[in-house]
């Protein structure tokens, strides 16, 4: 039985099988068969999930760092309070979606940066929610 | 797939979509997608279209117009291309009871037994798949596959549709007794109406051959066509069209094995007779689709640039755990080499199965398919200059334009260069591969 071969080689964290039973699977196998596979805690709809490279430093405060991985998902309606990455003028952003009075704005989550609101003569669209961050503690060991 | 009521799911200018999905300065700009090597022109975007851009226009001839209008020019880069497709299919398959891909950005629902009326359950497929992906489509629904393509076809062309068209239910199948609606009823009218805007061209199965021909007889549109004696039509234009007739009036009959061959892209794919659920079964299945694809492809005389695979479990088998997942790998150079196909093929499996799933189905389609024989047509034009006056790239292309006679019209493209050559394609202005390298992901700016 070729076990190797079954594991996806892009995914750096996995525990070895410990038992490979031949024939027809039976319900309890699913729990065996099982390497835990990071994408499985990270991502809910994957048809619909992008990862996504931050560039800048308006959102230090909510954790998300220059040079991190963002796990979006597309399919998500977003709310306020969202992290979402948004089309502004032409590129990509990542912001946190705010209400503010009864409208909404893209706010940074660094004094140094300016919010972006959501009505007015730009042109604005929600591109997708973020649910994760991915932040390397030690330089060089992420992708 | 069952009579009844029948979706064709059409993605609109799908590699122009592909590239505006992960650029947003894109958008309302003309958008233009070249073939290997960058030779000619394979995908245009609305606004491009609107500029005037033929499809398959030498990428030469076309440059101080792309300047002048700002059209933003892209190598192709199928590696996005095939993960893009697969999203959309994995989307949409999630929402109905059965799909069958049918090319890179066609596929085949059935709608039957869904809750809700096939107009509103439509519209919802076509958000979802907006939102997974970013990528609009179109949707044609009918009782047959030959209406349904018809569907969309309108459903494309007239914008006031909001890009679906779904044909009245429940026609009557020739010579089936009882039914209150004759020709003459409301149901009945409503067809001929629709079939009035079918250009004979424009239906499924009717190639251009045969279209000139009906067209020189007075038979212009689909409502036409169904109104030439079914003798005739099984005497001149064999079995198929007699198929096309009879889909037209409702009646299904064309599986999809022996559906026309769609065009940029070669499908093999089967349900299996019973469920796999062993790797090595897998792997013997898509070996032996991905042999039987890279053998259609040398028989059209291509080269395919990825191969994309996907496995699913029966998704409407309740109460069994569900999985479908689809992956692309890219074929750099081109090739038409089976154990190579294979070989990528079976790599693309490896990273999708999963243990512990029964099943149902899995498929191999070939993608970015371009003239083998262009890349000797493209070293004869600089010898000799004009192609038109030379004998030897007279003969190339009318081999090309007989594959494209017999195959569709655009499954070969000429491209400048299509040959391996050591030092890779030429892919001056390919996009970066956003969903499938590390290195290469979109970027947001915080």
């Amino acid at each position: 039985m070729t076990i190797h071969n079954v594991m996806p080689k892009q995914t750096p964290l996995l525990l070895p099988l410990a038992h490979a039973p031949a024939g027809f699977p039976s319900p309890a196998e699913d729990y065996l068969d099982q390497h835990l596979d990071l994408n499985d805690h990270l991502v809910r709809n994957p048809a619909a999930t992008y990862f996504i490279r931050v560039q800048g430093d308006s959102m230090r405060g909510a954790g998300i760092a220059s040079g991190d991985l963002l796990v979006v998902d597309r399919s998500l309606s977003a709310r306020p309070d969202h992290v979402v990455v948004a089309a502004v003028d032409g590129d990509l952003t990542v912001k946190r979606l705010k209400r503010l009075g009864r409208g909404l704005v893209l706010a940074p989550e660094n004094p140094g940066f300016e919010p972006i609101a959501l009505t007015g003569e730009r042109a604005v669209e929600i591109w997708g929610v973020a649910t994760h961050v991915i932040h390397a503690l030690t330089p060089g060991a992420g992708r | 797939m069952s009579a009844g009521l029948l979706a064709l799911m059409d993605c609109n200018n799908f590699y122009a979509s592909c590239e505006r999905a992960f650029d947003p300065g894109l958008a309302g700009r003309p958008v233009v997608v070249l073939s290997n090597n960058d030779g000619c022109v394979i995908a245009r975007s609305k606004e491009a279209k609107d500029l005037g851009i033929p499809m398959g226009a030498p990428e030469f001839k076309c440059r101080q117009l792309f300047a002048r209008s700002g059209v933003a020019v892209f190598s192709s880069n199928y590696a996005l291309y095939g993960d893009m497709s697969a999203r959309v299919m994995a989307t949409a398959g999630a929402m109905v009871p059965r799909l069958e891909v049918y090319s890179i950005d066609e596929a085949f629902l059935d709608l039957a037994g869904l809750p809700g009326s096939p107009d509103s359950n439509s519209r919802l497929i076509m958000e979802a798949v907006k939102r997974a992906t970013g990528i609009p489509v179109s949707i044609g629904v009918g009782p047959t596959k030959t209406l349904a393509k018809a569907a969309n076809r309108l459903a494309k062309k007239d914008p006031s549709l909001g890009g679906v068209l779904v044909l009245p239910e429940g026609p009557e199948e020739p010579g089936r007794a009882g039914r209150l609606e004759g020709p003459g009823g409301p149901e009945g009218q409503a067809r001929e109406a629709f079939l009035t805007r079918v250009e004979i061209g424009d239906v499924w199965g009717v190639g251009p051959r045969y279209a000139s021909r009906l067209r020189d007889l007075g038979v212009l549109t689909a409502l036409d066509f169904i109104r030439l004696p079914r003798d005739w039509v099984r005497k001149k234009m064999t079995v198929g069209g007699l198929h096309t007739w009879l889909e037209l009036q409702g009646t299904p009959c064309i599986p999809m094995e022996a559906a026309p061959k769609p065009k940029k892209s070669i499908v093999s794919s089967r349900s299996f007779g019973r469920p796999v659920t062993r790797l090595e079964d897998m792997r013997e299945a898509v070996s032996q689709y991905a042999s039987r694809a890279a053998g259609k492809l040398r028989a059209q005389g291509g080269l395919a640039s990825a191969v994309l695979v996907w496995v699913q479990t029966n998704t409407f088998i309740a109460g069994e755990p569900q999985y479908s997942q689809a992956r692309s790998l890219a074929l750099n150079p081109a090739t038409s080499n089976a154990t190579e196909i294979v070989r990528r093929a079976l790599e693309g499996l490896t990273g999708i199965f999963r243990p512990g799933f029964r099943y149902k189905k899995a498929g191999v389609m070939l993608l970015g398919i371009e003239a083998e024989a262009s890349a000797q047509l493209s070293l004869l034009r600089q010898m000799d200059g004009l192609a038109e006056r030379d004998a030897r790239a007279g003969q190339l292309m009318a081999a090309l334009d007989h594959v494209n006679a017999k195959w569709g019209r655009e499954t070969l493209f000429l491209a400048s260069c299509g040959v391996a050559r050591p030092w890779g394609m030429r892919q001056a202005r390919r996009s970066p591969r956003y969903t499938t390298v590390w290195s290469e992901l979109p970027v947001a700016y915080a």
